[in-house]
């Protein structure tokens, strides 16, 4: 028997006050009916004695205390998921916005997940060739991480991540893949670039999509990734599919949090963001991974835009706390005009080293990588040094690290966004970097690696 | 028992009525499901609970069981090699229960009921044993004898029966007469995480925990029975630093509580802990080690319990005699559960919403670290040692929870952004970076390296000092502006930097550096340093201090962290060469002078 009740004694910003009820429990999905027949939905964030509060996904505007009807669904808001949820488009919460039929469900999963016995877990080493140099050489990623892309408004990472989701695999595998994809509070145009993009490579097919524009209920937000990831999970883990999760933009989604918090008047921790976004977003990010003796997996690629491009900032701060690493998009490489500006020095993936090597990408990749990183954090330093004291008081090996630095960012970094490098290509390249540099500052690569790749390389 | 109501439900906190029996911090089973709470407000007959898993469908009218019992940990045979959620409850056997995800409800018993254990007897009948006597022990694991002691609780009895061989921890194995009565005893105990276990007199710490690491020793050691922290930005390698802890620590025993951070991490240390080999017991890690994992989205209150287990058990196996080394890797995530329980009692906050308790609590958890006389009647000596991580939102060290944590710990290891962005790790600021053990320590460093190490010491630490002074000229000026002798001060503090400090923790040699191998390394580079003091002061070469740079035997001073612990006797040869090739130069120098 479904309750209904008409006793809405308040309703405050995302929040409503629903007295005299009986039976309610705590996050219980809500239907709300207003007078023209229109249907929201909510979850109750507390019950107390006889009032539950309830947070509305649609927003409270035009909602009246006296008339508006609530009924208790009895369950958690649930994801209906068969295998043809692939290449469909639902919004926010989850019903389908691409005039498809309802799905036929197999089975209806509690949006929430459950969090993943660290006992269970494997752990990630597949790596995965994203065709971009600047991840594949330098961030290397690998199936089951969460590796953020933290960039700022205006700089190209949806461009990016649509790269990644178009070129993404794993070498000498034909295995099933899914691109799972949600936007929260994007606009239309970035929503449709990633659409359009996936229909034209034919990646729809295997795509389930979850759209919340910008427009769209912000509280609604809240829900969309735990959608998106619940669709990723069923996918991963029950149709052994390697799943790819986008994610984007979870500022958005963090102020949406913030709005709730803020209506509930809670104690705000830094910024205004509730003391539990720590929690939350956790409860997000950790459902990346992989399981024991099952075959999927879920790959993170969470976006966020940090405001005034400041890492600091609570939100990429706590995802750089949760994630396994962050990829750094960086506005004054986007303002020379390279493309994919991903700034290589703070970028870090903490899982590149079970990833690389011999039988997984080339027994040199991570004597090279080093060096990349070393000889390019050195010719940047010069350059620095050359804007203070003039270009004249750099010593020759110092120029020489210098033009490398620029070579690397426009050779190495930059590629087509098109351009899908394999991973020989990448160290290949990092190869013929190195021959701009003397041999004896090559310190970070062994000596048989040296032999071998530098005078092959030369000989071409 | 009163059956308690529930009548409010928010996140982890739950509000009952009907509860007038409520002590603070006693267990309760929250509705039919069997979810653990504990009692953490008293009002009237109301108690607020704080809950140990998902409340998602709680709903009031629900009911409220009150065990009457505070929460507890199980003690005794098991306990090495396990891996327990922040409640104790072994995650292999939840698995095992509920499958890949953590599911409500799943009970599960911290120690196996089943496994027998070859009980040896260490008293016979007759004998008279007090509080933390040892009555016999347990071969738990090959490195790991289990001392099976008289719980704090009795005072004194006398053995009227002993057993000897297996047993499960449940098994009667010792029956004593005390003034109560008898007492029936077996290989386990239990203990309230949030008491201190009771020990006999507390000793200052004087013997430094070797890490095997070259910036703490050498620099910052912390003494075993002391505490540290290690706070740091995302990405400085706090997890990094607490693993090699973890693994090359010379404690006999370690508990390593992840509380609140990833889950591949613990599943990183589940698997490289079994390969890895102890370089005290050349036994695999594992089997000295036991895990705590809360991730950070499992249950927000039983990530706040998991420093109190892992806190608990390490203090009783500090009990049997042993050094344990306790690595709490975050316990920010541990203040921010507080902060968001306190949240959701309502209490009127401290600084940055956490509550203003967080100091207290905070002393109060490093204060259960030191070196302790046991109870017992053999004067056994333990030590506990404690490590946390802290993680500093947006690196800012002025936050409350790296305050209240500097303000009670002794040993400060700053990871410094700017240095893990150089890829120099450990990324531990040897600047900003203290120890107060210094002096504690200094004796037996004195004894087993001689006077020589305290010099060395100083003198490296000088030579850092001075090139932060003198790169603060250098950008001002220009390199140009410096003396031959100050050039050479960069010069050794970039040895000392880059062939000393800096330490791969994933290189198969570097990862661990004995304490002799520790002193021969810094030797060396002190050796150059004062050999090519020698040359310049002599002003032979002042126009050509590259010269000295070049010098061959620099690529092998900086190689000899790769030296393999085996073959010290190649750094003599070294040594041997910096004498040849300083010497050949001063008598090339000597001649252009002629």
């Amino acid at each position: 028997m479904l309750r209904e009740y008409k006793t809405v004694a308040e309703v405050a910003g995302p929040l409503m006050l629903v007295e005299n009820v009986e039976g309610v429990t705590y996050q219980e999905l809500t239907e709300i009916e207003l007078p023209g027949g229109e249907m929201r939905r909510g979850q109750v964030l507390e019950v107390s004695g006889d009032t539950a509060l309830v947070q509305v996904f649609e927003g409270a505007s035009g909602i009246n205390i006296h008339r508006a009807k609530v009924r208790f669904l009895g369950k958690g808001i649930e994801l209906p998921v068969s295998r043809d949820i692939l290449g469909r488009v639902f919004d926010g919460m989850g019903r389908p916005r691409d005039q498809g039929p309802n799905i036929i469900p197999e089975k209806r999963l509690d949006i929430n997940g459950y969090p993943i016995n660290p006992y269970a877990r494997d752990y990630p080493s597949e790596f995965i060739q994203t065709g971009v140099s600047a991840i594949d050489g330098m961030n290397t990623m690998v199936r089951g991480q969460k590796l953020p892309i933290f960039s700022g408004a205006g700089l190209p990472h949806s461009r990016l991540a649509a790269q990644i989701a178009r070129q993404a695999k794993v070498l000498g595998t034909e295995e099933k893949f899914a691109v799972v994809f949600a936007a929260m509070g994007i606009t239309f145009e970035e929503s449709e670039y990633f659409i359009s993009d996936f229909r034209r490579t034919g990646a729809i097919e295997r795509a389930v999509i979850f759209i919340n524009l910008a427009d769209d209920p912000a509280i609604e937000r809240i829900a969309t990734p735990r959608l998106a990831l619940t669709a990723a999970e069923y996918l991963a883990f029950e149709q052994e599919m390697h799943v790819l999760v986008i994610l984007t933009d979870l500022t958005n989604y963090a102020e949406a949090l913030r709005e709730i918090s803020a209506a509930r008047k809670e104690v705000p921790g830094r910024r205004g963001y509730p003391g539990y976004l720590y929690t939350d977003l956790s409860s997000i990010y950790e459902r990346a991974g992989r399981i024991k003796g099952r075959k999927g997996s879920i790959t993170q690629l969470p976006i966020l835009t940090m405001p005034e491009d400041d890492k600091t900032h609570p939100i990429p701060d706590l995802t750089g706390y949760i994630t396994e690493g962050q990829i750094i998009i960086s506005r004054d490489l986007h303002r020379k005009g390279i493309y994919p500006p991903i700034d290589v020095l703070p970028s870090l993936s903490r899982l590149k080293d079970k990833g690389i090597g011999e039988g997984k990408t080339r027994e040199d990749h991570a004597d090279t990588m080093n060096q990349l990183y070393a000889a390019y954090a050195r010719g940047k330093e010069a350059k620095e040094l050359a804007a203070i004291l003039g270009e004249a008081a750099l010593t020759d090996i110092d120029k020489r690290f210098s033009q490398f630095s620029d070579e690397f960012e426009y050779r190495y970094v930059a590629q087509g966004e098109e351009q899908d490098r394999t991973i020989e290509e990448t160290l290949d390249l990092g190869w013929e970097l190195f021959k701009l540099l003397p041999r004896a500052e090559l310190k970070r690569i062994r000596d048989e690696y040296l032999e071998k790749y530098l005078t092959s390389a030369g000989e071409d | 028992m009163e059956i308690g109501r529930i009548i409010r439900v928010s996140g982890p906190l739950v509000v009952a009525e009907n509860m007038p029996e409520a002590r603070m911090y006693d267990m309760v089973r929250v509705s039919e499901a069997g979810l653990l709470g504990e009692i953490i407000e008293v009002r009237g007959d109301r108690a607020s609970i704080q809950v140990y898993e998902e409340t998602a469908g709680l709903g009031p009218g629900e009911p409220v069981y009150n065990t009457g019992l505070p929460l507890s940990v199980e003690l005794g045979p098991g306990l090495i090699e396990a891996i327990f959620d922040g409640v104790q409850r072994p995650l292999d056997v939840v698995w095992k229960k509920a499958g890949d995800y953590i599911t409500r409800g799943v009970e599960a018993e911290a120690l196996d009921r089943e496994r027998r254990w070859e009980f040896v007897p260490r008293v016979k009948e007759g004998d008279v044993v007090q509080a933390g006597d040892i009555l016999g022990t347990v071969q738990e694991t090959k490195p790991v004898e289990h001392r099976i002691m008289v719980p704090p609780d009795i005072a004194e009895g006398k053995v009227v029966e002993i057993f000897q061989g297996e047993a499960t921890v449940v098994d009667t194995v010792a029956r004593l007469e005390t003034k109560e009565g008898i007492v029936e005893l077996s290989m386990m105990q239990k203990w309230p995480v949030r008491k201190g276990r009771p020990y006999k007199e507390k000793l200052g710490p004087y013997v430094p925990l070797i890490t095997g690491q070259r910036i703490l020793d050498t620099l910052f050691p912390v003494a075993k029975g002391g505490t540290a922290c290690i706070p740091g930005p995302f990405g400085s390698g706090k997890t990094v630093t607490q693993h090699q802890l973890a693994k090359w620590a010379d404690a006999e025993i370690v508990v390593y509580i992840g509380c609140g951070e990833r889950g591949n991490e613990m599943t990183d240390v589940l698997m490289e802990f079994p390969e890895l080999l102890d370089p005290q017991t050349d036994e695999p890690l594992m089997k000295r080690t036991v895990l705590i994992a809360n991730t950070s989205n499992m249950p927000v209150a039983a990530r706040e319990a998991s420093v109190y287990t892992g806190i608990t058990i390490a203090e009783y196996f500090r009990d049997m005699g042993y050094s344990v080394a306790l690595m709490a890797d975050s316990t920010s995530r541990w203040a921010e559960a507080l902060r968001e329980i306190s949240g959701r009692l309502e209490e009127m906050p401290g600084e940055e919403g956490y509550p203003a308790y967080l100091g207290s609590r905070v002393a109060e958890f490093y204060e259960r670290a030191g070196r302790t006389i046991c109870l017992g009647s053999e004067e056994r000596d333990g030590a506990l040692t404690v490590v946390g991580a802290v993680s500093p939102p947006g690196g800012d060290l002025s936050e409350p929870v790296t305050q209240a944590t500097l303000r009670v710990v002794k040993v400060f290891w700053s990871l410094d952004a700017a240095l893990a962005y150089r890829r120099h790790f450990p990324a531990i600021n040897w600047l900003l970076s203290y120890s107060l053990y210094q002096e504690n320590v200094d004796p037996y460093f004195r004894e087993m390296l001689g006077e020589k190490w305290i010099e060395m010491r100083r003198e490296a630490m000088r030579i850092l000092q001075e090139e932060a002074e003198l790169e603060e000229i250098v950008r001002l000026v220009g390199i140009d502006a410096l003396s031959p002798r100050e050039r050479l001060v960069l010069e050794t503090a970039k040895s000392i930097r880059e062939d000393f400090l800096h330490q791969n923790s994933f290189h198969d040699v570097d990862t661990y550096t004995s304490i002799e191998k520790q002193f021969r390394m810094m030797e060396l580079i002190l050796n150059f340093h004062r050999a090519a003091l020698k040359v310049v002061e002599k002003g032979e070469l002042d126009l050509d201090l590259d010269k000295l740079f070049v010098l061959p035997v620099r690529e092998r001073i900086a190689r000899a962290k790769y030296v393999a612990e085996e073959d010290l006797a190649e750094l003599d040869d070294i040594d041997e060469e910096i004498k040849v090739q300083m010497g050949a130069l001063s008598g090339e120098g000597g001649e252009e002078v002629a």
